[in-house]
């Protein structure tokens, strides 16, 4: 009963504060997303690479930045690279910390998908004069995003998620607007309970989007 | 006049397994060679060192005198770069035994990649070149359709108009009917028969004897990665000299 008490007097001013977070949540989410779907090819790429020395520095970077936690990559860049003289804002920080942290990921789902194209694409792409590359552009990606979408979008909401440790780095999202209004108001369960909902709102139509992207795929296959 | 494909002691290993132990042939223009031979003989492996999908351990190939897949510099030989190669691969077709078409694309579009992609052409120039390609091989009416709506014999059609399309010195045929079902198998070998008969320069690698027996011009029979026997099929097919050719045609008749 008290907390619906609590919710019906200051549950309208909970949920628009708390808005308030929802561009900077959003677009860490968005830029970061973009990030790492681009520097995660290229982690891909030189993974699949028949060079060993190529391949190398990319399992290093995959390891690194799955077996490390995403806090301290943040607070590496946050607080770390302002001792070489580069300080970013709390916004670039969040962006590439997430970016970085997401492309090992993503390069992960690249491989995968990559590796689940018939080596015999490979070949006739090959045989008919196309060079590696080509045949990659042209042939092997074209039919593997289809069986990265779902998986892309998955990750993309657990990115979403992520982006609640930013305030760490002093981004004013909205985990950052909730820890004010609960000092402000010491409501924690009502304040942080709109939060989730606000997540909620974000990444149930993102996973309702993979589970239809699954069932086109199997439909295509 | 020099032979259009020419390999010199040809050795491929995998491993410790030696699937071809110095294979030395040489193929005229406008000859149509049938390479049988029970599986694991080594056609396979022969035909796909021809265009470099398998690096060969030792020996050499050329194709117009050319070198193909490595260069001679300071007095030793050295394996070509991925461009290089793909340069010379535009010259060799090759049909794969399960078709290998490209099912994100139509079959114009599986035809016309190559030309558009490698040779350049403008879309309109390579889409008439398709056109015509998928036209020759009876499938006009279906250059809209994806494979996975086309039949085997269709599919493997689409394959052999790809591979013309880019106007190859040379095509390479890797079991091509082996993946169809019996009723398919003849407008696949209906359309070789065309080819062979356009004077194209084939190499035949195929389990299809009487096929083989009336499209070429000499019949290669392989066994444990050598050639045992060779000549014209009426000699090779019917009057085999070696014991090895004469118990595999037996197997073969006996099926």
């Amino acid at each position: 009963m008290y907390f619906l008490n609590v919710l019906e007097a200051k549950g309208w001013y909970f949920l628009t504060t708390l808005l308030g977070g929802w561009p900077e949540t959003a677009g860490v989410a968005a830029a970061s997303l973009v990030f790492a779907l681009i520097v995660g090819l290229f982690i891909a790429l030189l993974r699949l690479s028949r060079w060993r020395l190529l391949r190398f520095p990319a399992v290093a970077y995959v390891e690194f930045f799955r077996g490390t936690p995403a806090l301290v990559q943040l607070f590496v860049i946050y607080f770390g690279l302002p001792d070489t003289g580069f300080q970013p804002s709390p916004l670039q920080a969040a962006i590439v910390g997430l970016g970085l942290n997401g492309a090992a990921y993503l390069s992960e789902i690249y491989r995968a998908g990559i590796e689940s194209i018939h080596r015999g694409q490979l070949e006739a792409s090959l045989s008919l004069g196309m060079t590696p590359a080509s045949a990659m552009r042209y042939i092997i990606l074209p039919q593997a995003i289809r069986t990265m979408l779902p998986p892309i979008t998955n990750f993309a909401i657990v990115l979403l998620k992520d982006t609640a440790i930013i305030f760490a780095v002093g981004v004013v999202e909205i985990m950052a607007l909730a820890r004010n209004l609960v000092t402000e108001t010491l409501q924690s369960a009502v304040v942080y309970l709109i939060a989730g909902a606000i997540y909620l709102c974000m990444t149930i139509p993102m996973a309702r989007f993979a589970a239809r992207l699954e069932r086109a795929k199997r439909a295509w296959q | 006049m020099a032979p259009l494909l020419r390999i010199v002691d040809l050795h491929k290993r995998f491993g410790a397994l030696e699937v071809l132990s110095g294979i030395s042939i040489d193929v005229a223009r406008g000859e149509k060679v049938s390479i049988i031979g029970p599986s694991g003989s080594g056609k396979t492996t022969l035909l796909r060192c021809i265009n470099y999908l398998e690096k060969p351990s030792a020996g050499h190939i050329y194709i117009d005198g050319k070198l193909i897949g490595e260069a001679e510099r300071n007095g030793g030989y050295v394996h070509l770069s991925d461009r290089e190669l793909a340069k010379e691969r535009q010259e060799i077709g090759f049909v794969f035994q399960r078709f290998n078409l490209f099912p994100h694309l139509t079959a114009l579009d599986n035809v016309t990649i190559a030309p558009r992609k490698v040779l350049g052409l403008p879309r309109e120039e390579a889409e008439a070149r398709g056109r015509e390609m998928l036209t020759k091989v009876g499938l006009g009416h279906k250059i809209g359709e994806y494979p996975e709506r086309l039949s085997g014999g269709q599919q493997q059609r689409v394959a052999i108009a790809r591979v013309l399309a880019m106007q190859p010195k040379l095509m390479l045929f890797d079991e091509a009917t082996s993946a169809l079902d019996p009723e398919l198998i003849g407008e696949v070998l209906r359309v070789m028969r065309q080819l062979a008969e356009e004077g194209r320069t084939m190499v035949i690698v195929t389990h299809e004897i009487q096929f083989a027996g009336e499209v070429s011009d000499r019949v290669v029979f392989m066994d444990g990665g050598k050639i045992v026997e060779q000549g014209p099929p009426r000699e090779v097919l019917l009057k085999p000299q070696q014991p090895r050719t004469r118990e595999f045609l037996k197997h073969i008749q006996d099926r």
